[in-house]
């Protein structure tokens, strides 16, 4: 099957990408950093932190660009006050969920949530604290699970199920009172499935999935999932 | 100049570590800049009792933990221009703040600090003021004009909002406030 050629426009910059191409792709592609949180690449695109909205010409809604295929003759914009706005706002929702108080996190720059707040502004949550206390698991030898931290982009569980292939890690409950749980809300260390490779504490863009008495900024890799499937690809 | 003509500053100590202050005092031979610009008025590195009228800029430490310290925000509220929460504990709750998710934590901070872990005397001390239920943020009590997250946040930062707000120009946090 031939696949199609898709023309739109991406502020202002015509581009052309195949058929089937999220916005998110198709701005990446072509040098537009448009920002993200949950998105990762190698995994599925989820669309549950809605860090990468933009809008698009002719219509009111606002789109995440990471599960929006673009369209012919689509206008996207990926910058504009409003964004900014509303993006400043989906990072004050995700901060007021959960408290957030990482002893660490405050001097080792490696969290992606801090670096979002950072670069877009964020000073302070306006919405009322919750002040959640949620149950960390830290069974297993040496992964801890602090879900006082999670922000619920299901990175952990997309790279658990689809590269490494085991779905150790789900959610339980809805909306802000979900919570990540292993095998069927099992101690850690009475997991079955889990092989202790890793890789979810490598995409955890906070601190919580860690490597016990290894700095977050070792434990991450944001490129493991890519990494993994271009070697199982490789005849 | 005359003290009349200077920027009335005062700076207040809720519910923290004093970190922030110690960044405040960090902006070394800035400071000395700062000095001729700025009167201080209040703060807990001198000796003046109540918080005085007309303040311009005052900057908060510390999360609001008990009624006396509620009060005296409110207070400072009423009698400043521009009230800046300075640094995690005052823009967050930050470390006061993690006792808000334990039921009834006043009581059970009190139990842990005076009673379980006393060596000696263990009795719950009447004559301090009263916690409140949480230990809660600035802006959750009084309204806040501006904020410099951090814990603490850096001595460069400080000098950086009150430099810019002393020439009146905006302040604009993108790329500068490690909100942890
Ligand atoms: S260590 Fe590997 S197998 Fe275990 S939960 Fe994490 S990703 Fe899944
Ligand atoms: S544990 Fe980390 S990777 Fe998993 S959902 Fe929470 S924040 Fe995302
Ligand atoms: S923000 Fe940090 S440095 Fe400032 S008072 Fe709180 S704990 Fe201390």
């Amino acid at each position: 099957m031939t696949v199609g050629t898709v023309k739109l426009k991406i502020d202002n910059v015509e581009v052309a990408v195949p058929e089937g191409t999220t916005i998110l792709e198709a701005a990446k592609s072509n040098g537009i950093d448009i920002p993200t949180l949950c998105n990762l690449e190698g995994l599925s695109g989820y669309g549950g932190c809605r860090l990468c909205m933009v809008e698009i010409h002719g219509s009111p809604k606002l789109f995440a660009a990471c599960v929006t295929p673009v369209g012919m003759g689509m206008e996207v914009i990926t910058q504009s006050d409003k964004l900014r706005e509303y993006r400043k706002m989906a990072i004050q929702f995700i901060l007021s969920e959960r408290t957030h108080i990482c002893a660490v996190c405050v001097a080792n720059n490696a969290c992606e949530l801090q670096k979002l707040a950072n670069d877009l502004g964020v000073d302070h949550v306006m919405f009322e604290r919750e002040w959640t206390r949620l149950p960390v698991d830290s069974t297993h030898d040496f992964l801890v699970l602090d879900r006082n931290r999670c922000i619920l982009c299901t990175r952990c569980l997309r790279v658990c199920d689809e590269i490494e292939g085991v779905h150790t890690l789900d959610l339980k409950m809805r909306g802000k009172d979900a919570q990540v749980i292993i095998d069927l809300d099992e101690d850690w260390a009475n997991s079955s499935s889990c092989t202790s490779c890793r890789k979810c504490a490598k995409v955890c863009p906070v601190g919580a999935i860690y490597v016990e008495s290894v700095a977050l900024e070792e434990t991450k890799d944001k490129g493991i999932a890519e990494f993994v499937l271009s070697r199982r690809n490789r005849k | 100049m005359t003290s009349t003509s200077k920027v009335r500053v005062a700076t207040v100590w809720l519910s923290g570590c004093s970190g922030c202050h110690m960044s405040f005092l960090d902006q070394d031979e800035a400071l000395i800049d700062l000095a001729q610009q700025i009167q201080l008025v209040y703060s807990p590195i001198m000796d003046v009792k109540v918080f005085p009228e007309n303040v311009d800029v005052t900057l908060i430490e510390g999360a609001v933990a008990n009624e006396d310290q509620e009060e005296l925000l409110k207070f400072a509220r009423e009698r400043t221009k521009i009230l800046i929460s300075l640094g995690d504990c005052a823009v967050t709750g930050n470390v006061p703040g993690l006792r808000n998710g334990i039921t009834n934590s006043a009581d059970a901070v009190l139990k842990r600090a005076f009673v379980e872990t006393a060596d000696m005397n263990p009795q719950i001390p009447t004559d301090v003021p009263t916690l409140l239920p949480k230990a809660l943020p600035l802006h959750e009590v009084v309204k806040v004009d501006f904020y410099i997250p951090g814990c603490p946040p850096p001595a460069d930062l400080i000098n950086w909002v009150i430099s810019r707000l002393m020439r009146g120009l905006p302040v604009n946090m993108e790329g500068r406030s490690k909100f942890g």
